[in-house]
């Protein structure tokens, strides 16, 4: 017998790990739930393929001329998709492919180019609108729900922020938004602002509630004990802790957010030119229901089936982090 | 119990004044001004300029403007910028317009999520209810003109019912039946396609409160002592399953205006959402602030409703 053989080290008695459950990190555990949900899984490669198609749409639309959303050729407007460009395009004005794959539009466009393109833009609205409000929120329900206590002259850090969410609430959120697009200057990233800056409420009474739970847990309490800094207690010890409802929240509000970009390009206050956003070639589209139905359902049916995707994979990470589901 | 009642009463009308504050320093610090509305016409001089800003106070400081539009709604005196009309009585129409649309919408939510979410919960897992929730994400998800848009192709013109305003241009002679029945063929699509995100959001809800409810100890007790089901879901579960919803009347009533706005707008619909939208675009702020104002005072009412109705409706709810 060799003892020098990893066979021959030692071993933990065969009755022990019967008896012991299957180790499971919490990452594990989460994989597991958030898998058997098919849903989910399902919307979370839409938004993996929706996430490279974003960034491929970026590089491809800037750099690569067959991908130029802008180019405008009149003789061939109102092309159904699949169509074949006509004679009188110039060759460096073709289409990727020599076809418009989702035809053109009233400037002979091509819608494919566009919605490529698009792709990021709305994207990206949904991303920066929902992490400005995700850091007003946490900044604000953390310094609620850290220092709550302290005063400030006749009130508490907390009674002041917590009235101000709370006033912040009473406004008809769509409403609001669309007051402060219409009086400000537009641009894009006047929506993504006004977007961000109206939604963080329930972000900021997440991480409060949190906050105030998470202060009396003994972690905590041994943090404070070591005398660490305020500030590595606070961000490297309670904020993660607080995040899990903050992202559910997160993935369903990007989705809010790109369909709120959408009715507002509706109502004429949308994302203005050069930007092509899926929601501005969808109202732009409802123009031409009649004469190029494609125009509408292109856009229509893509700003679907994303959001559908983001509510699935929020929906689906809800259950897959919150523990009392979890026990059923 | 009176002094809760007291002391949030009096919260909310603090609460009241930051809103009101907010509603109109929002509006007067964004740079769009009534002036400007149409900068490109020659015919409007500086010296017309300055007196339009004159007459509407806007060369005042703000808190002088702030106590001009307060005065003037407590005493009813506030007009409209774009036409001097009174405001309130404007909003007042409105509202009586936009009221069938909101209370048609409203039954058709209530009931359809109970019993859809209900079933959904009592067949969990069923072909049912896997159908019920992916048609709640679908009808979550898609934008809600586009939804329409495609309703009013197919539906409204196959079936040849009336999508556009509130009622049918010359109807004013007809008799007084098929006028009513004109209103409200007009009333149907529209208060239905405002409804279905509604019922799709709260008919999970419902679903999800009934699951949590079926879930507990007490429901395993009344199902081992031998009850049958019918009478352990409807006796037992539904009636707690169902209390968190009470509160929700409350909250229903901000919908009033900030929830009507595209739906107005896609069908014609003279209502609050879209006065609200005309004001915006001619910027007529008397109009804007006070309909914010309303939304105010309608959520803290709502919210205060559903507090106190919950209270009433749940004994183990004790206000202090």
């Amino acid at each position: 017998m060799n003892m020098t053989t990893p066979s021959a080290m030692p071993r933990v008695p065969a009755q022990e790990t019967d008896a012991l459950p299957e180790h499971e990190t919490p990452w594990q555990e989460f994989l597991r739930i958030y898998k058997k949900d098919r849903l989910a899984l399902g919307g979370f490669y839409v938004l993996i393929a929706l996430l490279v198609l974003a960034l491929g749409g970026k590089m491809l639309t800037e750099w690569w001329v067959v991908f130029d959303p802008e180019t405008v050729r009149l003789p061939d407007k109102f092309l159904p998709p699949l169509a074949v460009p006509s004679e009188a395009v110039a060759g460096t004005d073709q289409p990727f492919g020599g076809v418009y794959l989702f035809g053109t539009d009233e400037l002979g466009r091509d819608v494919f180019a566009r919605m490529f393109q698009g792709s990021f833009v709305s994207l990206s609205v949904g991303f920066v609108a929902i992490g400005i409000s995700l850091v007003v929120g946490i900044v604000l329900g953390g310094l609620s729900g850290y220092y709550g206590q302290v005063r400030l002259g006749i009130m508490t850090v907390d009674t002041l922020i917590m009235r101000f969410t709370d006033a912040m609430m009473c406004f008809p959120t769509f409403f609001l938004i669309l007051t402060a697009v219409a009086l400000l200057p537009p641009s894009i990233y006047t929506i993504m602002f006004i977007i961000g800056l109206t939604s963080w409420m329930g972000t900021a009474r997440f991480v409060r509630a949190e906050f105030l739970a998470l202060r009396e847990q003994d972690f905590v309490m041994a943090a404070q004990a070591l005398g660490l800094p305020e500030a590595r207690i606070i961000f490297r010890h309670m904020v993660p802790n607080a995040l899990a409802p903050v992202f559910v929240s997160a993935t369903i509000g990007v989705a809010t957010a790109i369909l709120t970009e959408s009715a507002l390009s509706f109502l004429g206050f949308g994302v203005p030119p050069p930007y092509a956003t899926w929601g501005n070639i969808l109202s732009d589209g409802k123009g031409f229901i009649f004469d190029a139905p494609w125009l509408f359902f292109i856009p229509g049916i893509a700003i679907f089936v994303v959001v559908l995707a983001f509510n699935l994979v929020g929906e689906g990470l809800r259950e897959a982090l919150n523990p009392k589901l979890r026990r059923r | 119990m009176w002094s809760f009642i007291l002391r949030n009463i009096l919260q909310r009308l603090v609460l009241l004044i930051i809103v009101s504050f907010m509603a109109h320093s929002i509006i007067h610090l964004a740079p769009g001004e009534p002036s400007e509305v149409d900068p490109m016409n020659p015919r409007m001089k500086p010296e017309d300029i300055a007196k339009i800003r004159a007459a509407f106070h806007l060369d005042d400081p703000l808190h002088l403007q702030y106590y001009y539009w307060i005065r003037d709604l407590a005493t009813g005196e506030l007009k409209s910028f774009k036409d001097s009309q009174p405001v309130l009585p404007k909003i007042w129409d409105r509202f009586l317009n936009s009221l069938p649309l909101f209370v048609l919408a409203t039954l058709l939510v209530w009931t359809w999520a109970f019993p859809t979410g209900i079933y959904g919960a009592v067949h969990r897992g069923s072909g049912y209810d896997r159908f019920t929730i992916f048609l709640a994400y679908a009808l979550i998800s898609i934008p809600g003109f586009f939804l329409s848009y495609l309703v009013i192709l197919w539906v409204a013109g196959w079936l040849g019912v009336p999508v556009i305003g509130i009622k049918t241009f010359g109807m004013d002679q007809a008799q007084p039946i098929y006028r009513i029945m004109d209103r409200v063929w007009h009333l149907v699509i529209p208060s239905l396609m405002s409804a279905l995100g509604g019922i799709a959001i709260l008919s999970r809800y419902v679903r999800s409160q009934m699951l949590e409810v079926l879930g507990q100890d007490y429901v395993r007790t009344a199902r081992a002592k031998g009850l049958e089901e019918d009478t352990v879901v409807y006796r037992h579960v539904l009636g707690n399953a169902l209390l968190p919803f009470v509160t929700m009347f409350g909250l229903l009533l901000p919908g009033l205006i900030g929830g009507s706005v595209i739906f107005e707008q896609i069908f014609a619909w003279p209502g609050l959402g879209r006065l609200g939208y005309e004001a915006i675009l001619s910027r007529d702020f008397p109009i804007i602030m006070t309909l914010n104002f309303i939304a105010a005072v309608l959520t803290l009412a709502g919210t205060f409703l559903s507090d106190i109705l919950y209270a009433v409706v749940d004994p183990r709810i004790r206000l202090q």
